[in-house]
């Protein structure tokens, strides 16, 4: 062995391992996807924008980048203070979600999960409709309210879970499943109590960007750029997962400790998200269940891609939501299900056709 | 001392004792062979030793205790071939033996060139090569079981503990999977703990056997001790006989018909 040899050895004659990769023209191709509907949701509205010009409009703010062309001062004012705050707020939002499906689907071995599943979305919307129903100052109030009530969901359900001492999923699970009914129940009691502030809550419930301002914003980019980077840093382990905790527990990786951190991140993003948006549907489940078609299903592939096409469907479903029957505006949550709905059969006829 | 020592390992499920105070000693790099009927124990066994049961005792290899170590730090001295592992969806061959670099790679972190190096390795020792990229759940059951031995041998750990890894496959091919763990066993030393299903098989492949009956050991020994007629027929309610096979190791054949009481 220690002579060389004339012949090239087995190694080197074989072709190189190729580990799964994000890979590099699915990044690229959905980053110019998000570029472009953010463009055309900047320029769309009652007051047209050409894209161009907004194009021009953010090049100009590159140091050392003078072009004519941009928006005069009554545009810029409707650009920056109307439409890219909704835009951005809706990015957040999708990605936040679509991740935190990604991220349930992992940690619970489920395709079907969403970031709903442990009865975030029903002590969001309690909180929210108590909030709505006491006639207080609501647009400071009501997102409070709501996540605080998504998290104290999501605690409960721990709690229950492991009050009844199971540490398996599917316990977690019908425990996710009893608190979200118990919730549910309650706040359908407080409407019926307060019929007069149903539409409002209704509104809020089938999520909205109406309002959405630089205030917004500015309150849920902490939570979620957490709950990202938190969730996309646990890409590898959530593929580790994917063969069952006790084989991950044989491979050094304690499952319940990473489903723990997955879902506290994912509560506190989500919590956050519905608290500025109302309940939005469906983008948990669509966007991973689209990525997972198309790419590979992977987390390293399935958490980045999910991210920013999440960011791209909700801007577009929040585009239709204000144009299609403008001057009125749809609920975004009731564009996204319209998609979603037809969609989640589909891929529930494919999964079982297989 | 060198080797893994078991001592007065227990289990209890759901109030049930369903693994008694089970005492081995094993030498490095030697194969002991469980074996035993149904519902015996052999499994939790297996997996009180991996560390993934909570079970009273000690179990210590070359005088460590393995209940000492982390998660991470276990997973490199123990390896596993479960009974029944999960085909994760799409997962290509590669990607699933590289998890078995898991206990290597930082928590939040990706696998480095070395990781990649060492599953080439494997991938070459057993020849899963040519079907790196195909994904798992499209193998046959014999390419499966040697990709996830690809993946335990892949943590390097010294202990390697094998359930039932041929229940699923044929002669052939449960043949060429046993012949790969002995030959791993001696090129790299290993020590080696598997529960078989087939006791002629089983007698084959061991340098030691137990018999494990609910949940305790009642013989232990070589496969000419452990595997007679007598103990068969008390424990596992089954009529065979047991041959010596001129050829080296005992062939244990099934019978039919009434149970011969005068077998002596």
């Amino acid at each position: 062995m220690t002579t060389p040899s004339p012949l090239p050895t087995k190694t080197e004659d074989a072709p190189p391992l190729q580990p799964v990769r994000l890979p590099w023209r699915w990044l690229v191709g959905s980053v110019a996807l998000l570029v472009a509907v953010v463009l055309v949701a900047m320029a769309v509205g009652p007051a047209g924008l050409s894209p161009s010009a907004i194009a021009i409009q953010l090049l100009n703010y590159l140091p050392g980048v003078h072009l004519d062309g941009g928006l005069n001062e009554l545009e810029s004012a409707v650009l920056w203070e109307l439409r890219a705050p909704r835009v951005v707020l809706a990015m957040l939002v999708g990605a936040m979600l679509a991740v935190a499906g990604a991220g349930y689907q992992g940690v619970f071995r489920n395709p079907l999960a969403d970031p709903y599943l442990l009865g975030v979305a029903a002590g969001a919307g309690l909180g929210a409709t108590v909030a709505i129903v006491s006639g207080t100052d609501h647009h400071s109030l009501v997102p409070v309210a709501a996540f605080v009530g998504g998290v104290a969901g999501v605690a409960a359900t721990y709690a229950l879970g492991r009050g009844v001492g199971g540490r398996d999923t599917n316990t977690l699970i019908l425990a996710g499943v009893a608190v979200a009914a118990f919730l549910t129940a309650v706040q359908t009691y407080v409407n019926q109590r307060n019929s007069d502030s149903l539409r409002e809550v209704y509104g809020w419930i089938l999520g909205r960007f109406l309002t959405a301002g630089w205030r917004d914003v500015v309150i849920v980019l902490p939570y979620i750029v957490v709950a990202l980077a938190v969730i996309l840093a646990h890409r590898r382990l959530l593929d580790v997962l994917s063969v069952g905790q006790y084989e991950a527990g044989s491979l050094g990786v304690p499952a319940a400790r990473v489903r723990l951190v997955v879902v506290l991140a994912a509560t506190l993003g989500t919590a956050a998200a519905v608290a500025v948006s109302g309940l939005i549907g469906f983008v948990g489940i669509v966007v991973p269940h689209i990525v997972r078609l198309l790419a590979g299903s992977s987390y390293r592939i399935v958490l980045p891609l999910s991210a920013i096409l999440g960011a791209a469907f909700l801007v577009s479903a929040d585009l239709v939501a204000r144009t299609i029957v403008a001057p009125g505006e749809l609920p975004v949550g009731v564009v996204t299900a319209f998609i979603g709905a037809p969609f989640f059969t589909l891929v529930l006829r494919t999964t079982r056709s297989r | 001392m060198s080797g893994l020592s078991i001592d007065r390992v227990g289990v209890s499920l759901l109030g049930h004792r369903v693994l008694d105070d089970v005492t081995l000693t094993i030498p490095g790099g030697h194969w002991l062979t469980v074996v035993g009927p149904n519902g015996a124990g052999k499994s939790t066994l297996l997996r009180a030793i991996a560390g993934v049961l909570a079970h009273d005792g000690r179990v210590e290899l070359d005088g460590v205790r393995l209940g000492d170590l982390g998660s991470r730090q276990r997973a490199r001295t123990v390896a596993v071939v479960p009974q029944e592992p999960a085909r994760p969806e799409g997962m290509a061959v590669v990607d699933y033996v590289l998890l078995g670099r898991t206990p290597y790679v930082p928590y939040l972190g990706i696998e480095s060139a070395t990781d990649l190096a060492i599953v080439g390795d494997l991938l070459d020792t057993l020849e899963l090569r040519e079907m790196a990229e195909r994904p798992v759940t499209s193998l046959s059951s014999g390419e499966f079981q040697r990709t996830v031995l690809a993946r335990a041998l892949a943590q390097e750990a010294p202990l390697l503990l094998l359930d039932e890894p041929t229940s699923s496959l044929d002669l052939g091919h449960a043949q060429q999977v046993l012949e790969l763990v002995d030959q791993m066993r001696s090129q790299r030393g290993l020590t080696v703990i598997s529960a078989l299903h087939d006791l002629t098989t089983a007698g084959q492949f061991a340098d030691s056997m137990v018999l494990l009956v609910a949940g305790a050991v009642v013989a232990e020994g070589s496969a000419s001790e452990v595997l007679t007629e007598e103990l068969i027929a008390a424990h596992y309610g089954a009529r065979v006989r047991v041959i010596d096979d001129p050829g080296g190791g005992l062939v244990v054949i099934p019978l039919r018909g009434q149970v011969r009481q005068d077998t002596p």
